[in-house]
């Protein structure tokens, strides 16, 4: 009984606690998240209610912070790359390509052109998974689960792309500083061409249940709204602030890769809401299937291959402790084990910089050579290692949700000294508050849905 | 010594008191200025029309422990008309870790300021709001100081008991 | 009850444990990248209604399966724990991701070195993400579980 009493002393303190007056009228304070249903996500948002109006709200996040940047100060500077994978899990690859592209600014290495073209291949369809992740999910919190089933569906191919290349579905960790893990697979190109068309028949199927459906139309259109002025003062980037009509995009207007030898459209928006938004990452996805089907066509063709006999690599360390060498020594290739496919000597050379201070050996070298060997156990062990010359450097490449950019400090050391990363999506949600005040509490999820808030990378 | 840009010397012609340093490393253009005329040129920078930077990319600090001054705060900036970048490093002494906030400016700095709070303790006088961003209430200490330990833990509710070793 | 179960109880048992094994329904306490996986796991590819337990309940309170998918740290912390208390009996965790398992690669201040520190977990599933075969895998395990355990009524 007494405990009862207890209960309902505490109960009207909390809501007393709740209802602050303000002019005389009473606002309720309601707790959105950490874990919610319809957010992807997990982020706690504050909104000060009057009625069903947001009068005020404030976003507290943090809730996957995973300590990236002290955590890669204690790593070396290729084992780094697994832990960009996860800060857009969307699109692992485009961190990867941003990682290693603003290491090797810090060398001032050259790769060579194919590298370059299947960096742009690998992130566009990254990308292209990326948008389908985040307007399904975004249909998905307003009720048309049909979207989200479909976009999953196209997001699985790409996903069986991805997984041909780096042997990963998600977590890719596809690039190396000076060029890649592997080379591209046989019939890839065939491969990724038919994905793409089923991928092209689901964004019709999309425009088809969405961009015409009234609901979504009601839902979307006119809600959050955000002017170009505001939005370049809070460092809006991506398709956030493309929708708001400004044409800024880092592969046009600071291109990195290839992207200067590619032809493509700048897709923007008018009003900057919702539904502007949502037509622009529709838009880009068309436009990053031009860049790949482009890519393809202007990519350098890796060198045949020499024929030879193959040897496994046992027994060729087991001939030379018998003091023999092969025969026909010069055309030797080693027997390598399928993990390691694509990572051949001859297309290593296609795919990795020359500079021998960043990229290892290829393995038949390694097994077969004594300098090669050296220079492998040189680049890999501790306290010896990749060292990029001191200094630091700041490199931004377009992610799917904006300028993703890596600010790098070397002291010349095996370890980076400082890894800062510039989220995108960090800029654009710290003006949420901003973009849903004066709204009904049901347009915060909408709003927050087309901002595409990713928690690996706002919390890192 | 590299030839300096042209950006660089405008910049410095215009405020030769406040600038400490500048270089280019790898063609990124870097000012180091005095602390006290933060906010005079960023104001600067943000308004004139041959910089026009409208936009903060970015803030970050890096911890120089063992050198004076310790700390830098950093600020990356982007003109999107004139496309340019410039990167503005401003060193702050560990004893007085206080920098001028420049939300007034860029609203956007708002969290960027906080999470150099959070991650540093770098105090931006005149924020409006500065609490800790990233971490919580309970939590001890400025976690990317170079001298907080990488796996110091603060819980917050009682962990169980579990064997460790199987 | 003391002694031997009856021949009933146990048939009931058994029954209860088959139904109950086909009717899972969970509450994903989606966090990180292993959340992708789930996404893939619940949509038409793998389908993980197969099993019984496609529809996920967002109300803790309706649920019998916690799926933890992903990293835990030390500011969600109390949130899981909260959830966890609030699901009715009889319950079930599933450590999806060996983030949630360990603390994965992230050894550090920020993470909670597995989430059996904060709520006692059935089925540990490992990978980063794990694929969502193993996923699957995980999920036959509990309902091996579900069904060979002994079933509180009330």
């Amino acid at each position: 009984m007494k405990k009862e009493k207890e209960d309902k002393k505490d109960f009207q303190e909390g809501i007393e606690l709740f209802e602050e007056k303000i002019d005389g009228k009473h606002h309720l304070l309601v707790n959105m998240g950490p874990s919610h249903p319809s957010m992807h996500g997990i982020i706690k948002i504050i909104l000060e209610l009057d009625g069903e109006l947001v009068i005020n709200s404030e976003v507290e996040i943090g809730y996957l912070h995973r300590a990236f940047e002290k955590t890669c100060e204690n790593r070396f500077w290729n084992g780094v790359i697994p832990y960009t994978d996860r800060l857009n899990y969307c699109s692992p690859i485009i961190n990867n390509v941003g990682y290693v592209l603003a290491v090797e600014k810090l060398f001032g290495l050259e790769i060579p052109d194919r590298c370059k073209y299947i960096r742009v291949i690998m992130s566009e369809l990254a990308r292209i998974a990326d948008h389908l992740t985040c307007i399904g999910a975004a249909a998905m919190e307003l009720g048309a689960f049909t979207v989200f089933l479909y976009a999953m569906k196209a997001r699985e191919y790409l996903y069986e792309l991805l997984e041909d290349v780096t042997g990963a579905r998600v977590t890719n960790a596809y690039t190396r500083i000076g060029g890649l893990k592997a080379d591209l697979p046989n019939g890839f190109t065939t491969k990724t061409l038919n994905a793409l068309d089923k991928v092209k028949e689901v964004i019709k199927e999309t425009h088809a249940l969405l961009t015409g459906n009234r609901i979504f139309i009601d839902r979307m259109k006119g809600v959050g709204i955000v002017s170009p002025e505001d939005a370049i003062a809070w460092g809006f980037t991506g398709p956030c602030l493309r929708s708001t009509g400004v044409d800024y995009d880092v592969r046009k207007a600071f291109p990195y890769l290839v992207y200067n030898e590619m032809n493509f459209e700048i897709p923007v928006g008018e009003n900057g809401d919702n539904f502007d938004r949502y037509l622009v990452r529709m838009e880009e996805m068309i436009q990053s299937i031009r860049i790949i089907e482009q890519a393809f066509e202007k990519i350098p063709s890796s060198l045949p291959t020499t024929e030879g006999l193959e040897y496994e690599p046992a027994k060729i360390i087991e001939m030379a402790k018998k003091g023999l060498v092969p025969e026909d020594k010069d055309t030797l290739k080693l027997l390598l084990p399928n993990t390691l496919e694509g990572i051949d000597a001859e297309k290593i050379r296609d795919i990795c910089s020359s500079d021998k201070s960043a990229v290892l050996e290829p393995k038949e070298e390694v097994y077969t050579n004594i300098e090669a060997l050296m220079q492998h156990f040189k680049l890999i062990m501790n306290k010896h290692g990749i060292r990029p010359p001191e200094g630091e450097v700041y490199f931004p490449v377009e992610a799917a949700n904006g300028e993703l950019g890596f600010y790098l400090v070397s002291k010349g050391e095996d370890k980076p000294y400082r890894i800062h990363v510039r989220p995108p999506c960090f800029a654009i949600l710290s003006a949420l508050p901003v973009m849903i005040k004066g709204l009904m509490v049901a347009d915060v999820i909408p709003t927050f849905g087309s901002i595409n808030m990713i928690g690996g990378e706002l919390d890192r | 010594m590299a030839v300096e840009s042209a950006l660089i010397k405008f910049v410095k012609e215009k405020f030769p008191n406040f600038v400490i340093s500048t270089h280019s490393f790898r063609n990124d253009d870097t000012i180091v200025i005095r602390k006290e005329g933060l906010k005079q040129v960023m104001t600067f920078l943000k308004t004139d029309k041959n910089t026009l930077f409208n936009m903060l990319v970015d803030i970050t600090a890096v911890d120089n422990l063992g050198s004076e001054p310790r700390f830098e705060v950093i600020y990356h900036i982007l003109s999107l008309t004139l496309k340019l970048r410039l990167r503005i490093k401003v060193p702050v002494e560990e004893m007085e870790a206080e920098v001028d906030s420049i939300t007034s400016i860029w609203p956007g700095a708002n969290w960027f300021e906080r999470e150099v709070f959070d991650m540093f303790g770098i105090i931006f006088k005149n924020h409006p709001d500065l609490k800790r961003i990233l971490m919580y209430d309970e939590f001890e200490g400025h976690p990317l100081r170079k001298d907080f330990p990488l796996k110091k833990q603060f819980p917050r509710i009682q962990m169980r008991e579990v064997k460790t070793k199987y | 009850m003391s002694g031997e179960a009856g021949f009933l109880t146990t048939k009931l048992d058994e029954m209860l444990g088959w139904a109950r094994k086909y009717s899972i329904f969970s509450y994903p306490f989606v966090t990180a990248c292993c959340g992708m996986e789930y996404m893939s796991v619940s949509c038409a590819h793998y389908d993980i209604d197969r099993f019984g337990a496609g529809w996920p309940r967002f109300s803790p309170r309706q649920s019998d399966l916690l799926l933890v998918v992903g990293t835990v740290n030390h500011k969600i912390a109390p949130v899981l724990r909260k959830v966890w208390e609030q699901m009715a009996e009889p319950k079930w965790v599933i450590s999806f991701g060996v983030c949630a398992t360990s603390g994965g690669f992230y050894d550090n201040y920020a993470t909670v070195q597995g989430i059996d520190r904060i709520i006692p977990v059935d089925v540990y599933i490992g990978g980063c993400p794990p694929r969502p075969e193993m996923v699957l895998e995980g999920l036959m395990l509990l309902q091996k579980k579900i069904a060979s355990q002994k079933q509180e009524l009330f």
